[in-house]
């Protein structure tokens, strides 16, 4: 090849080449730095440090038992509710609505999405946590209460709190890319459902949900990632106590909530790595998650721009 | 069927309400000058506001900026401009992962960088952190609005005898500013609320900021630590806190939204 | 290629030799060679993906600017060859301007910057020169009545023809010797197309023009010489009038004759 580039744009190339790399490095210093901290915990604890269920900063003993069981449930739990009402709102604004509804639909849950986090706790520990030891928590006892989940007194913050108000915030993120999605699937295959006679609904069940498993499976996914790593509200109505409880009224912590409550004024060196361990393990399992999810809808993006 | 699927939107829909009618209903009457002017007062005093926490989040955001931006536009810009080799596949995959890693996890990452060679809290440790959420943001906007661009503005350029960097700059980047700018807004709107990676980098302040390497309030995290309070006074400030916040990041997104309706057509 | 010969050309500006071209592994050009007679409009037709628009855009060095591009043999500007080693592309381009088949004023730029940009990027400073250079680019492009009132508006604003005009009079700012067109009318109206070719015939008092067209009319109507191409090869190079009365070779007489294409 014979191209003898002009300097200029061969500065500007390495330039931006240079940003490009160090952002690229960004993640890897990240990872770097959150190792480097957890050393004496992992040196100390080991990979024990996951299964042991005591976190007890006075005695420094730290085990990760309890906030990654806070983290599971809620997040868990969160997904369960979020997941069918985001499919149903992304099917609504995509299938259903009148054009101008769906874009005013479309934008209200875009702003849901923009509220800050803190703003959601705040709402959560004067609104929705009142709401639920009041009115939820009674009734689900006194309906429910032979289930263990229900038991309990009704404190209202815990971890049915920070359940609803995950689902809340992931509702918009799941809604959002589902809605792609869907928007993906070629009209011709909706047309072609309706001419073999099928309803309105029916059209959507065959040509348009059957077609976006893995995107849908990759847009709960990207979720639940989001889930996981939701400190503010979370910290905020879930209680902050590193136990596991069967109870879903108990208050409990997350791997997320553990950090942002202790970080600042932890007790000691040991504290603080314990800590860094914990994002640590945060960090590669977001990392993970957003590895599959983001390649899962790339590749069913990348299929239908081959097949159509 | 179709019944259920409404049921959906007005269940999704039905938390923005809820929050919105709240945040006015309970911020409005502490919404005046005193809460952009004065400093919080000590519990039982009446008055106060939370003017250190609003110019201590201006000035963490233009820390942020300061880095975030440049960085975040540059990016974007290696993206669509040399968006088809190897490294710019990985590079972008990896944007989107650096959007994904949870702000917490990037607190404790500043507080490494900073915090602890500083021996302090410091407005650099939380503007550094604000920065690198900035990043992937400012980056994805930036490209997607540069590509936009038809190559075929870019060829003429070439054709004219401009070169590869000055068409890049004069002509496309130029040429979508005021994309770019919603790119910079979307920025500004996710770090605005951030709250977490605070925490432990710019700690908080019931003080005027008063130099960089010292702990600085912040509106966000003055919020949170004014909720979990036990006082009548501090949550209704809160509430102000949060109003403001909302209407702040509300009206970076509407703004955004117009300019990317006005962009959208002009794009052939 | 033998028809090629038959031509007398007495000044050359602008001489392909052996030019071969590849979008990644597809042969685009094979081993074309064609020579450019000075102030003279060379018609370039073909059926569409004959490679005539890849043979223009490796005229002024624009092929290799496409991902996974490359470009082998020689294209001599009055003598010096655009390939050779460490020729700046950029300063080629700056000699050997360029029309494309969609009007493509610089979006966010005023009329009168998108003829100006080229002069400024090139270093030229001088406020009353630029006006004056823009104003006489302008009316070589036939659009200066139409626009001197409006020179602040941006250059979307004009309609699809004036626009072209204006790209015409961007190329013509920076005074090069030669003008490349890839379909400059395709996307225009019939009294638009009528101006550009007005314009260009005019043109080459001062320029040469190098033309692709997939309207033979049009060709026979401005060229004076005209290349016909067919699946990446040059088939037939000939005096316009002989090469659509009396084409030697039996896929050109096919083609002109509406039989494929």
């Amino acid at each position: 090849m014979r191209r003898e580039a002009h300097l200029g744009d061969r500065i500007f190339y390495l330039l931006l080449n240079g940003v490009a790399l160090s952002v690229l490095m960004l993640l890897g210093a990240i990872a770097w730095q959150l190792i480097h901290l957890s050393l004496p915990a992992i040196h100390k604890f080991g990979f024990g440090f996951f299964s042991s269920t005591n976190w007890d900063p006075v005695q420094e003993v730290f085990g990760a038992g309890p906030v990654i069981f806070g983290t599971l449930v809620s997040s868990g739990l969160a997904l369960l509710i979020a997941a069918p009402i985001s499919v149903g709102v992304a099917l609504f604004l995509n299938e259903l609505a009148p054009r101008r509804l769906a874009e005013a639909v479309g934008f209200l849950v875009e702003m849901l999405a923009a509220i800050p986090s803190v703003v959601y706790g705040l709402w959560g520990i004067f609104v929705l946590a009142p709401f639920l030891r009041i009115t939820v928590e009674p009734w689900l006892s006194g309906h429910f209460g032979w289930l263990p989940l229900f038991r309990g007194a009704p404190y209202g913050v815990g971890m049915l709190a920070a359940a609803l108000i995950l689902a809340m915030m992931i509702t918009p993120t799941i809604a959002a890319i589902c809605k792609e999605v869907f928007r993906a699937v070629p009209q011709s295959q909706r047309e072609a459902a309706r001419a073999l006679g099928a309803t309105k609904w029916e059209t959507m069940r065959l040509a348009v949900l059957e077609s976006s498993h893995s995107g849908i499976l990759g847009a709960v996914i990207l979720g639940l990632a989001r889930a996981l790593g939701e400190t503010m509200a979370v910290t905020m109505v879930i209680g902050n106590r590193a136990e596991i409880a069967a109870s879903l009224f108990a208050p409990g912590q997350t791997m997320a909530s553990v950090i942002a409550n202790e970080y600042a004024e932890a007790s000691g060196d040991l504290h603080l790595s314990a800590l860094a361990f914990v994002g640590l393990a945060l960090f590669a399992v977001s990392f993970a998650i957003n590895s599959v999810a983001r390649i899962l809808v790339w590749r069913l993006n990348r299929n239908r721009g081959r097949d159509f | 069927m179709v019944g259920l699927l409404i049921g959906c939107a007005i269940l999704a829909l039905f938390p923005l309400f809820s929050v919105f009618l709240y945040v006015c209903q309970q911020g409005l009457p502490g919404l005046h000058v005193n809460f952009f002017t004065s400093l919080p007062k000590p519990v039982g005093e009446v008055g106060g506001g939370m003017a250190n926490a609003v110019l201590g989040s201006l000035i963490l955001i233009t820390l942020a900026s300061l880095i975030g931006i440049p960085v975040g536009i540059a990016t974007g810009v290696y993206l669509s401009e040399y968006g088809k080799t190897k490294l710019s596949m990985i590079l972008r995959f990896c944007t989107e992962l650096l959007a994904g890693v949870p702000s917490i996890i990037i607190g404790i990452f500043a507080y490494s960088l900073f915090v602890i060679p500083m021996g302090r809290f410091s407005s650099y440790a939380g503007g550094a952190a604000l920065a690198v959420i900035m990043i992937p943001t400012v980056a994805r906007t930036t490209e997607e609005l540069l590509k936009l661009v038809p190559v075929h503005i870019r060829e003429a350029g070439l054709a004219l005898g401009i070169s590869r960097w000055k068409v890049t700059l004069i002509i496309v980047l130029r040429g979508s500013l005021s994309g770019i700018m919603t790119g910079v807004m979307l920025g500004l709107a996710r770090v605005t609320g951030e709250t977490a990676p605070l925490l432990f980098t710019a700690l908080g302040s019931q003080y005027w900021p008063r130099s960089l390497d010292q702990p600085i309030a912040s509106l966000p995290v003055q919020i949170y630590t004014y909720a979990i309070s036990p006082f009548e006074e501090w949550h209704q400030q809160a509430w102000t806190g949060a109003l403001v916040l909302v209407l702040f990041v509300f009206i970076l997104n509407l703004t955004t939204r117009m300019i990317l309706k006005r962009h959208a057509p002009a794009k052939d | 290629m033998s028809g090629t010969r038959d031509i007398v050309i007495t000044q050359t500006i602008l001489d392909a030799k052996n030019i071969n071209a590849w979008f990644g592994s597809v042969h685009a050009i094979r081993d074309i060679s064609l020579p450019v007679e000075k102030n003279t409009v060379t018609a370039m037709i073909g059926p569409s993906g004959c490679g005539k628009s890849t043979f223009l855009r490796c005229l002024n060095r624009l092929h290799e600017e496409v991902a996974g591009a490359r470009v082998e043999g020689q294209v001599l500007l009055s003598g010096e060859d655009i390939y050779g080693p460490g020729t700046d592309p950029v300063a080629i381009r700056r000699k050997i301007g360029m029309v494309f088949q969609k009007p493509n004023p610089f979006p966010s730029m005023s009329i009168f910057n998108n003829v100006a940009v080229g002069l400024r990027l090139a270093g030229m400073g001088n406020k009353a020169l630029l006006a004056e250079t823009v104003e006489k680019s302008l009316k070589q492009a036939a659009l200066w009545n139409e626009v001197k009132d409006k020179l602040k508006a941006p250059g979307t604003s004009l309609s699809g023809g004036q626009q072209q005009r204006l790209c015409v009079a961007r190329a013509l700012a920076v005074n090069p010797p030669v003008l490349l067109m890839d379909e400059p009318t395709s996307a225009l109206d019939p009294i638009s197309t009528a101006k550009i070719e007005e314009l260009l015939i005019e043109l080459k008092k001062e320029v040469t023009v190098v033309i692709v067209t997939h309207n033979m009319q049009q060709a026979a109507r401005i060229s004076d010489r005209t290349a016909f191409f067919l699946l990446g090869e040059l088939i037939e190079y000939d005096d316009t009038s002989r090469l659509f009365t009396n084409p030697r070779d039996k896929r050109t007489e096919d083609y002109i004759t509406g039989r494929f294409g």
